[in-house]
This record gives structure tokens, C-alpha cells and sequence, in this order.
């Protein structure tokens, strides 16, 4: 109460400047180790009928958390990242390959890719997310064992790829062949699920910057996956938080790597459409 | 042997008997046309005390996760997505109230709030709480008899 009380004049105060206010000592703006600045707060996608703006889930966290993220020696998240640059180059599989054999210029050659996904890819008939391409490439280039969908290997690996997008504004395809995923995936974020009947919505669009017990209700977006959460102390995939917050309202979660996971995936990435890629956030 | 499975039987009657007598069902539960549940759900005087727990108790009522509640000092964080609800019982009756907690959905169309006793109309329901209310009846009413001593 104390507490909420403080948090509701903090907010009082500065809500004619600020669209966020935990605490005066939040930080509105995401620079990474003092030189890329992300896009943090964009204006709303077209499609987006109930909201005018979109922000990154950064802005609210604490000041604390939010330190983390802004230099890549205080980001946890960056030692998965230096695993992934050691798997990079191990050979695995029948077909005595790495990732390395076949990508010659290095991750650095994905850039821009995080931005894209997931996207209608025509030879799978379907949606694709980058797990489904890694796995493609152990599977069939390299002969070797999937990954599991969040096995720390594939989300150190989603987390190396994807920051070579940090700073690019997301940029997912909804039309075209996409659109009945895209559709899909809409009708499962405004579906009400499980014992305590909600929806992302409910929580995400309907009521983000408002403090749920001791969490600070964000607009659930995606642009910062891999997520590193100090909850679990690891890299948490977005199927993984989809998962964790279908059991949080006593939903059966859909299996990650579902079609319907893929279809929500997109269609939460293209709420997010204009917000930085963030490399591999800090959440709490 | 077939005596034994009789006796079983017939302690397990008697105790179901004795656990439900009174006690109306979720499916059963009558809103009037505001929302309000008039009938306790069990005939028996809720518990204040009880009440106060369950009001703070994540995997039961949990309704500080989203309303603030000055009776609950000792504990941090309260939640901001409903109101607060300090006076709540200068603003609505026992009937009213029962009705909100029961089913929030009757008195408040399309609210985020759960509904703590309702069994039906579930999707993608977890299977272990397939068929049960959030909150048992006299939960219910232990509830509300704490929401009743929230006055301003
Ligand atoms: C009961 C409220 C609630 C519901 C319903 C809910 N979430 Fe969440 N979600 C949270 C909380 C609390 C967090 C952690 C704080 C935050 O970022 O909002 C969170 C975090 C997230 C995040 C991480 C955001 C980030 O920046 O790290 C994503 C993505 C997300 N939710 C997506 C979803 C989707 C998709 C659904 C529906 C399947 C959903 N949520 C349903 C409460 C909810
Ligand atoms: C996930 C959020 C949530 C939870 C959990 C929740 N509520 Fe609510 N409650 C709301 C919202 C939102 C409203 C306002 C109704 C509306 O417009 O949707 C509300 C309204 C109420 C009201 C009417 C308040 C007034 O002054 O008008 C009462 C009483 C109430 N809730 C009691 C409870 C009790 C008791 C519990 C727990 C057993 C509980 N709530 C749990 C969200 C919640």
C-alpha cells in the first residue's frame, strides 16, 4: 500500500510529461553501452485499432533492471551469447558440420533477419520462426539432432543471430500468403482462456502501466527476445513466455513450436512493428 | 469383503450429504438482473477472519494482485487494475457483492476481474481445475463477510 501509494504519486506527477513513472528514477530512454540508441516508444501500426502508441517492455522495468541492459558487460544475457559464438563453430551431426562450414561470413551475415521474423516461408507452406530455421540447418544441412524449442543452445543461438538486428525497428510481413496466420493469430491474443478467463489483451493492451501485485504491466511485445529474466536466470524463448503466461491465468498452454504459437508470435511482432530489436533483453 | 465396500460407500454418502447440504452450485447460482446474489451460497454466516486471508492469498483470492486495500498495510505491492477498495461496503450491498465475487462478469460486463465461483463457459481450462470454482462456496462467503467490515 505504502508502496502503491508512492507509485500512484510518482505517476501522478509526472504523467503530463511522461508516459511512464514507477519511480522518478526510471530511465526513458535505451542507449546500449553509450553509443546505439534503440527505439523504445514508436507510434502504433495501422492495424492496431485500440492502441496509439507501442512501447518496449524496458520502459518498465526498474531502474535497476533497466541498468542491466544498458551495457552489454552488466547484461547476463551476454554469456549465452558467448556460447553461441562457441557453438558456433563445433561440428555436429553426420555431415561433419558446423554453422560456420556453411556460413562463412559469420553470424553477422543474419543481420537484419531478426526483424523479419516470423514470416510465410513458401517451401515449409507455412510460418516460420527462427528456431525452425536453425533447426532446418542441424536437421538437414548438418545431419545433426534438433534442438528443443527452448533448449538453452537454441535460445543462446536465437540470442547471437538476433543481435546482429539490435537497433533495427521490427518489420514482420502481415499480408499476403501471412495473413491467415496473421488473422489466427489475433483471434487467440483477444480469446479468453482458462480458469481465470482472460486474454493478452486484457492484461497487455487493456491495462499495460498498471502495476499487477508486484509486476508492471508492459504491452507484452517481443522485440526484446531472447529475454534474459532474473526470475529463472536465463535466456527465455517467446514461446516460452507465451506458455508462462497461458498457466499464469490456468490456461493449457498450446505446445511451443505449435502453428498456433507461430501464428501468436507473428501476430505479437507486428503489434511491435517500429520498436527496436534489443539483442537480448533484462526482465525481471 | 462386500461388507466392507457397503460401509465405504455409505460413510462416503453420509460425508457428501453433510459437505454440500445447502450449499448451492455454481450452475445454480441466481443473479438478479444487476448482478446480485441474494441467497448465501451455503446458509452458513461467512468468517471475517478467513476472509482477510483468502483476500491476500495468491493461489486463492489474490485480489490484491489488482485492488488496492488500506486494511492490508502489512503487505506490499498492491495491484492497480481494479479499484481500490477501501469503503467498498459503503458502496454496494451483501447481495451486490456476492454477486461480483460469484461471477464479476454479470455485474461488470466483459471486466478482467475472475469470476471465483462459475464452472461453465471455460476455454482452454487447465484439466486440474476442470469443473472447479476458484473460490469454494463458503470461501465465498467468508469473502464477503470480510468485504463487509470495509467501511470508510
Ligand atoms: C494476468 C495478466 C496477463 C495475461 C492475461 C498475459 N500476460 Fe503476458 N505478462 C504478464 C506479466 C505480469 C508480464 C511481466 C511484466 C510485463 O512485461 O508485462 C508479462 C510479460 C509478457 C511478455 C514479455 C514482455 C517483455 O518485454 O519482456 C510477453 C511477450 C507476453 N507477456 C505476452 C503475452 C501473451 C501473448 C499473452 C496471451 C497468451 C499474455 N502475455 C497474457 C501478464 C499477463
Ligand atoms: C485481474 C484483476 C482482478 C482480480 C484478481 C480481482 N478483481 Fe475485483 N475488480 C477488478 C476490476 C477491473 C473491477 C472494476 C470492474 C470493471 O469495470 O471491470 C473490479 C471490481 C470489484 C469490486 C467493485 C468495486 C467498486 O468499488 O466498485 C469488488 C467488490 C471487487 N472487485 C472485489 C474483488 C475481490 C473480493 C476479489 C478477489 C476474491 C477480486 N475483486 C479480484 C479486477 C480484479
Amino acid at each position: 500500500m505504502i508502496g502503491s501509494n508512492l507509485l500512484r504519486a510518482a505517476s501522478i506527477a509526472t504523467i503530463a510529461s511522461l508516459a511512464f513513472g514507477t519511480t522518478a528514477a526510471n530511465a526513458q530512454s535505451l542507449v546500449i553501452n553509450d553509443e546505439e540508441t534503440m527505439i523504445t516508444q514508436a507510434p502504433a501500426a495501422a492495424h492496431l485499432e485500440n492502441l496509439d502508441e507501442v512501447f518496449s517492455g524496458w520502459l518498465f522495468r526498474t531502474s535497476e533492471t533497466q541498468t542491466l541492459q544498458m551495457d552489454d558487460f552488466d547484461n547476463p544475457g551476454m554469456i549465452f551469447v558467448d556460447q553461441a559464438i562457441d557453438q558456433w563453430d563445433v561440428v555436429e551431426g553426420a555431415a561433419g558440420k558446423s554453422c560456420a562450414s556453411c556460413h562463412e561470413g559469420g553470424p553477422a551475415e543474419f543481420a537484419g533477419l531478426r526483424t523479419v521474423l516470423p514470416r510465410w516461408d513458401e517451401e515449409a507452406g507455412g510460418i516460420q520462426s527462427m528456431e525452425d530455421y536453425i533447426n532446418k540447418c542441424r536437421t538437414e544441412r548438418m545431419e545433426a539432432d534438433a534442438w528443443k524449442w527452448s533448449a538453452s543452445t537454441m535460445t543462446a543461438m536465437t540470442a547471437l543471430i538476433g543481435l546482429e538486428s539490435r537497433g533495427m525497428p521490427v518489420d514482420v510481413a502481415i499480408d499476403g500468403p501471412a495473413s491467415g496466420a496473421w488473422e489466427l493469430g489475433k483471434e487467440i491474443y483477444y480469446q479468453r482462456v482458462g480458469q481465470l478467463d482472460m486474454a493478452c489483451a486484457n492484461c497487455h493492451e487493456d491495462n499495460y502501466d498498471t502495476m499487477i501485485r508486484a509486476d508492471h504491466l508492459s504491452q507484452g511485445q517481443t522485440n526484446g527476445f531472447p529475454a534474459y529474466r532474473l526470475k529463472n536466470a536465463k535466456l527465455n524463448s517467446i514461446h516460452g513466455r507465451f506458455k508462462g503466461c497461458m498457466k499464469n491465468i490456468r490456461a493449457t498452454p498450446f505446445a511451443e513450436g505449435s502453428d498456433e504459437f507461430r501464428a501468436l508470435e507473428l501476430y505479437v511482432a507486428s503489434r511491435g512493428n517500429g520498436l527496436s530489436v534489443e539483442g537480448t533483453s533484462v526482465r525481471n | 469383503m462386500k461388507r466392507t465396500a457397503f460401509l465405504i460407500i455409505g460413510a462416503t454418502a453420509a460425508f457428501a450429504a453433510m459437505a454440500t447440504a445447502g450449499t448451492i452450485e455454481p450452475d445454480n447460482v441466481e443473479f438478479d438482473d444487476y448482478g446480485a446474489v441474494a441467497a448465501s451460497l451455503t446458509g452458513v454466516a461467512g468468517d471475517a477472519a478467513s476472509g482477510r486471508k483468502l483476500f491476500a492469498n495468491r493461489k486463492l483470492g489474490n485480489c490484491l494482485a489488482c485492488h488496492q486495500n488500506d486494511d492490508y498495510l502489512e503487505q506490499s505491492f498492491h495491484g492497480e487494475v481494479g479499484p481500490p477498495l477501501n469503503g467498498v461496503a459503503d458502496r454496494w450491498s451483501e447481495s451486490e457483492l456476492r454477486g461480483i465475487v460469484s461471477n464479476s462478469k454479470v455485474t461488470f460486463e466483459g471486466t478482467i476481474m475472475p469470476s471465483f465461483y462459475r464452472t461453465s463457459g471455460f476455454y482452454r481450462n487447465m484439466e486440474k481445475f476442470e469443473g472447479k470454482p476458484i473460490l469454494s462456496a463458503q470461501d465465498v462467503e467468508d469473502v464477503i463477510a470480510y468485504l463487509l467490515t470495509l467501511t470508510e
